[in-house]
């Protein structure tokens, strides 16, 4: 319900509609939806993750347990958002979670009556058998009963960012021991980032009633704010949560950017923000804990802190009648407040029977506490115990609730490093260093006056900046209060039924005591048994009672029972967020050549190849399949001429007086004895003796050569030339550079190559001039290029190389000439089967498992010299006949498809692994042949030529009887080549 | 004959222009990767200083000169953009002709940092990256050499054949961060 009068944050001139559940509702802007919902009386707002217990709001920041809500809807839809952190806006849409079929009537509430059967462990006792059905029933069931919200299985179509910051110091928090360290810091001339979880700073002074300074809290943390974003050398980041502290000053960071309106319009939801600091200055605060008594889960059931705030920020309450229940002075405050907004108070039951009352005139009950409280889907009442054990009721809606105050560590953690004990706040705080360069202030350090808060703060902003070599100033401290904190520990009420630790998670007292007593002594057992404080929760509301619980069943202290691990992110941070720009095209970067875009009005598919995209094939009216056109493209190049783009593969420019005897280290075979004009085929090694990669080489001068690689090896081979030129070959003297990109490089391949190369070139060429494997400059249309006579194809071919601003120009001429004489571009799939037809290989042969020896190249690895990776592929079993060789198949029945993929066996074997004799590589449909072929490896392959064998595909359901041949199944004398 | 036609790496995807910040392809002229000899950068400095009045830049640095950059790129390397190469190099150091092997673009403009800060992982703040200083790094998931080219502008280097996803991912940052200023 809404109090008239109250709510400091509200703008009470304007109204806001929203929905939650479908139901239409109103508030206010300055609203949360939480706050929002209280005020229309909605007192449900979300079912409890195992027990399906009816839940309400519990406290008012990013801590909230139980206020779980789906925002937006379909692929848009947000699950898991915390309602105590969304800003109210026209039009927003909420729907509750883990409910079925709605949030007031939830069938599977009936878990709660079964409660006696489903404490902690109940999984691992019970759904143990049959094996069979954990994957099948149990799991699924157990995940569609217990549960958060879901996302919609549609595509992110919301924008999300990220982005990196650096500063000098970062200030984590907005309070007032984090305004202050921002300031000291930024005022001894620091880069300082100040980040805030709510949309103003202030932190607890936002919902408290006291001065600072001489004006009310939140009005100076509002001047303080508007002052340092006036600052250039501060960064005053709103509506940002640090999620993570990680190495050499890295921290995490989620910014809301549009969470807050109905329409984000060209701006990202979220932004993930990677922020580096040579200092940190935790100022995190400090949440406060529940007492867990019998039902103490009821919604209306609050934080004492999180009552006040709601009261005094915007002006909402359970109900009317209120009772606050606490051990320490810091409670009192909520009943003071509560009682000065005009509601009544009906109790204000402090645990220490010597506490004085702070709160003004209300009934006191020192030395009380609240056994129970009841009602179900609103509090209704509560049973106050007496010291003498006598209990009476009190009809009540709203109960506040103070187990003291935990520092807000976690961040501090992140690194592994474990808080102390503090005695005198009953908590743990943070030991200095946990993360280097990260020192805690305020309240995050145990400090909860704010007058301690401010000068703790001051001291850590200076103290940051002077670590980063600027010199602090003295800074005039604000008056402020400065009333001790006093408690005396209650972390559990004695009694029958179940009292709530861990509301996220479902987790009482008793499950912690049954852990215990089911020796799940360690904490970090206790955790994983009964899933206290694990998930998104991170232990914020429940670590340290669960610790006390624990430590109080095994006979220990809490210092040595110890902590749980707390891990980023502190709250929860969407995939979308940290993946942003990855999405669809943004996964990788697109590399295109430089006839992409007349491949495209070609209408040829591409195929990617590594980040390239490269053409499959050039589609012509009248084809049905891509096979149509691939087998029209094979037989263009074999009868006439065709025209490919190869500028992917790699090529590296080396040069220098020692390249022909460094190449002759990375190539196995020798490259030195090369002549000027020249181009070699050679095979590299790993230094583990398989095949890295093979290519040709062109040594275009005396000291200038160009090696080509494999489209897909370019990047590892740079890398293994620089290894071994910085690692192992030093003293030689060479230099290479990349020049795969200065290079647009096309294949024209056919028996009227040359013919359709000579009507570019300016100064023609012959056989004589230009033989097989011969190099050299030339002048294309009066541009200076590259010609080399090389063949992939097997046909007499070329490729020609001109700098790439002319790639697309020399395309569009090279291919409109070649279909004047009735050639075509050609594409991947042609070019595969005409390398197939040749039994030449590509990474799909030399996979990395393959040896020099395997593909029938050992002849390739020169006796006369060293080479990397000889040692190795020369040990025991790198050569051998038992080893799979390479080798030709095709069916026995012409026509037959064969697949890659398939493994080989003796016709009459049975097809199990055992039995297997090798596999396929590469498969295609030779038109010139008119028959499918396919490349392989089987065992002793090379003597068993002529021999027949089984293809088998387990996979397609396939077997085809096939005969091994020789490699090269089209022009094996290479007659064709030499043109 | 016919002639054949150059075409830039960026044509058809630049300018693009959006708030305050511009990105435009820059002709680069010559690029020329400079790989000095074995213990020939001093050697290749003095010829740099007597060519252009400029040395061979040390790790992390972009000299400049009038049309004339020299900008580190590498271990030992660096590329020299304007000019042809000076015929005096030649003796100290492997030239290799880059001029097509990289789309060059600069982007300018107020917010032109907070339009990097979304895609480069570097501390690009005027006192940790001012101008004379040139990085190799990631642009989001590309390699780019960038240096500043001015007080708001940023010249960048990709491989030609990644210019559409430099433009489109650079474009995308643009129009965020214009969104966010819009927003106020």
């Amino acid at each position: 319900m809404r109090i008239e009068g109250a709510g400091r944050d509200l703008d009470r001139s304007q109204r806001l509609k929203f929905r939650f559940d479908g139901k239409a509702f109103a508030g206010f802007p300055g609203d949360t939806l939480a706050s929002a919902l209280m005020g229309a009386g909605v007192d449900v707002v979300g079912r409890s993750f195992k027990y399906h217990r009816p839940r309400g709001v519990m406290t008012a920041g990013s801590e909230e347990p139980n206020a779980l809500v789906t925002l937006r809807e379909g692929a848009q839809a947000d699950p898991n958002v915390r309602a105590t952190m969304v800003e109210l806006h026209e039009g927003l849409s909420a729907r509750s979670q883990n409910r079925w079929p709605t949030l007031e009537m939830d069938y599977l509430s009936v878990n709660d009556l079964f409660a006696p059967f489903l404490g902690a462990g109940f999984y691992y006792k019970t759904f143990m058998w049959p094996r069979a059905f954990w994957e099948k029933v149990y799991e699924p069931f157990i995940r569609r009963a217990a549960g958060l919200g879901a996302l919609s299985g549609q595509s992110c179509t919301d924008r999300y960012e990220q982005a990196y910051a650096f500063c000098d110091v970062l200030v984590i928090g907005g309070g007032p021991a984090g305004l202050m360290a921002a300031r000291a810091a930024a005022e001894a001339g620091a880069d300082v980032i100040l980040v805030d979880e709510n949309a103003r700073p202030g932190g607890r002074l936002r919902a408290e009633v006291e001065e600072v300074g001489g004006v009310q809290g939140h009005l100076w943390a509002d001047g303080m704010a508007a002052d340092l974003a006036g600052m250039e050398n501060v960064r005053v980041m709103t509506r940002t949560t640090v999620t993570g502290a990680y190495d050499q000053g890295t921290y995490g960071a989620l910014e809301r950017v549009a969470q807050h309106v109905a329409d984000p319009g060209g701006r990202p939801l979220e932004c993930f923000w990677r922020i580096v600091a040579r200092r940190a200055v935790l100022c995190a605060g400090a949440l406060e804990r529940h007492v867990a008594f019998r039902d103490n889960d009821r919604p209306g059931v609050m934080m004492a802190g999180a009552l006040r705030a709601c009261v005094t920020r915007w002006g909402v309450v359970p109900g009317k009648a209120v009772a606050v229940f606490g051990n320490n002075d810091n409670a009192h405050r909520t009943a003071r407040d509560l009682a000065a907004a005009g509601l009544h108070v009906a109790a204000l039951i402090d645990s220490r029977h010597d506490a004085e009352n702070l709160a003004g005139d209300v009934p006191f009950y020192p030395g009380f506490q609240v056994a129970r409280a009841t009602g179900r889907k609103g509090l209704e009442g509560i049973t106050l115990r007496a010291p003498d054990g006598a209990e009476t009721n009190l009809h009540v809606q709203a109960l506040g609730v103070s187990g003291g105050w935990n520092p807000s560590v976690h961040l501090a953690c992140h690194m592994n490093g474990r808080p102390e004990w503090s005695e005198d706040i009953a908590a743990f705080v943070p030991r200095s260093g946990m993360v280097p360069g990260l020192e805690a202030a305020g309240a995050a350090r145990g400090v909860f006056d704010t007058a301690g808060c401010l000068k703790d703060g001051a001291d850590a902003g200076r103290a940051a900046a002077e670590a980063c070599g600027f010199a602090g100033r003295d800074m005039a401290l604000p008056e402020a209060e400065d009333a001790p904190y006093r408690l005396r520990r209650l972390w559990a009420v004695a009694g029958k039924g179940r009292a709530w630790l861990d509301f996220q998670n479902d987790v009482t007292v008793k499950d912690v005591r049954l852990a215990a007593q089911e020796n799940y002594r360690s904490v970090e057992h206790m955790k994983r048994y009964t899933t206290q404080g694990m998930a998104p929760d991170q232990g914020k509301n429940s670590n340290v009672a669960a610790l006390a619980i624990l430590a109080d069943a095994t006979g220990r202290d809490i210092p040595g029972t110890g902590t749980t691990t707390f891990r980023p992110p502190y709250t929860p941070v969407a995939i979308a967020a940290m993946g942003s720009g990855g999405q669809g095209a943004g996964f990788a970067p697109q590399r295109f050549t430089t006839s992409h875009a007349a491949s495209e009005e070609r209408g040829a598919p591409m195929i990617e190849a590594g980040l390239w995209y490269r053409p499959s094939y050039f589609p012509r009216p009248g084809e049905m399949t891509w096979r149509d056109s691939c087998d029209r493209e094979v037989r263009t190049v074999r009868d006439c001429v065709g025209v490919c783009d190869v500028s992917t593969l790699g090529k590296i420019d080396l040069q220098g007086p020692d390249v022909g005897a460094f190449l002759d280290f990375v190539y196995t075979n020798t490259f030195s004895t090369l002549t000027p004009g020249r181009v070699r085929y050679g095979l590299m090694l790993r230094e583990d003796g398989h095949v890295m990669d093979d290519g040709t080489t062109a040594r275009l001068s005396d000291n200038q050569w160009v090696m080509t690689t494999t489209t897909a090896a370019a990047g590892q081979v740079m890398r293994h030339l620089d290894w071994v030129h910085q690692a192992l070959v030093p003293h030689l003297d060479l230099r290479f550079v990349s020049v795969t990109e200065q290079w647009a490089q096309f294949a024209v391949a056919g028996p009227r190559s040359r013919e359709l190369l000579n009507g570019l070139l300016d100064d023609p060429i012959d056989d004589a001039s230009f033989p097989f494997m011969q190099c050299g400059p030339v002048s294309v249309m009066g541009v200076p290029g590259r010609l080399f006579r090389i063949s992939f194809s097997g046909e007499h071919a070329y490729e020609i190389a001109l700098p790439a601003r002319y790639g697309d120009a020399l395309f569009r001429e090279l291919v409109a000439r070649a279909e004047g004489m009735g050639g075509c571009a050609y594409g991947m799939e042609a070019l595969n089967v005409m390398r197939i037809e040749k039994g030449h290989i590509t990474h799909a042969e030399i996979h990395g498992r393959t040896t020099a020896f395997d593909c029938g190249f050992a002849r390739m690895v020169s006796p006369k010299k060293d080479c990397v990776g000889k040692v190795m592929a020369a040990r025991p079993g790198m050569v051998a006949d038992s080893r799979e060789q390479l080798v030709g198949l095709r069916p026995v029945k012409a026509g037959t498809e064969l697949t890659a993929g398939a493994h080989l066996f003796e016709p009459d074997a049975e097809a199990v692994r055992k039995n297997a004799q090798g596999y396929v590589t590469s498969v295609g449909y030779s038109p010139m042949l008119e028959t499918y072929l396919a490349l392989g490896f089987l065992r002793n392959g090379r003597a068993r030529h002529g021999q027949k064998v089984m293809l088998i595909d387990h996979l397609r359901k396939r077997d085809v009887l096939c005969e091994v041949t020789d490699v090269v199944a089209y022009d094996p004398d290479g007659g064709r080549l030499r043109g | 004959m016919a002639e054949l036609r150059a075409s830039s790496p960026c044509a058809g995807l630049l300018p693009l222009v959006r708030g305050g910040v511009t990105l435009d392809e820059v002709s680069p002229g010559v690029i020329t990767a400079l790989a000095p000899f074995r213990g020939g950068e001093a050697a290749l400095s003095s010829a740099l200083q007597a060519a252009y009045g400029l040395g061979f830049p040390a790790a992390g640095q972009a000299l400049e000169a009038g049309e004339t950059a020299c900008i580190w790129s590498g271990r030992a390397q660096a590329f020299l953009i304007g000019p042809a190469p000076d015929a005096g190099l030649a003796a100290r150091a492997v030239l290799t002709d880059q001029s097509d092997a990289w789309a060059v673009v600069e982007l300018s403009g107020p917010g032109a940092e907070d339009v990097l800060a979304r895609l480069v992982p570097l501390d690009l703040r005027p006192a940790a990256f001012p101008p004379g200083w040139a990085a190799r790094s990631l642009l989001q998931h590309m390699t780019v050499t960038l240096w500043r080219s001015g007080s708001g502008a940023f010249r960048i280097m990709a491989f030609r054949s990644m210019a559409r996803t430099l433009a489109h991912e650079i474009g995308t940052a643009m129009a965020l961060v214009a969104a966010r200023r819009d927003a106020g």
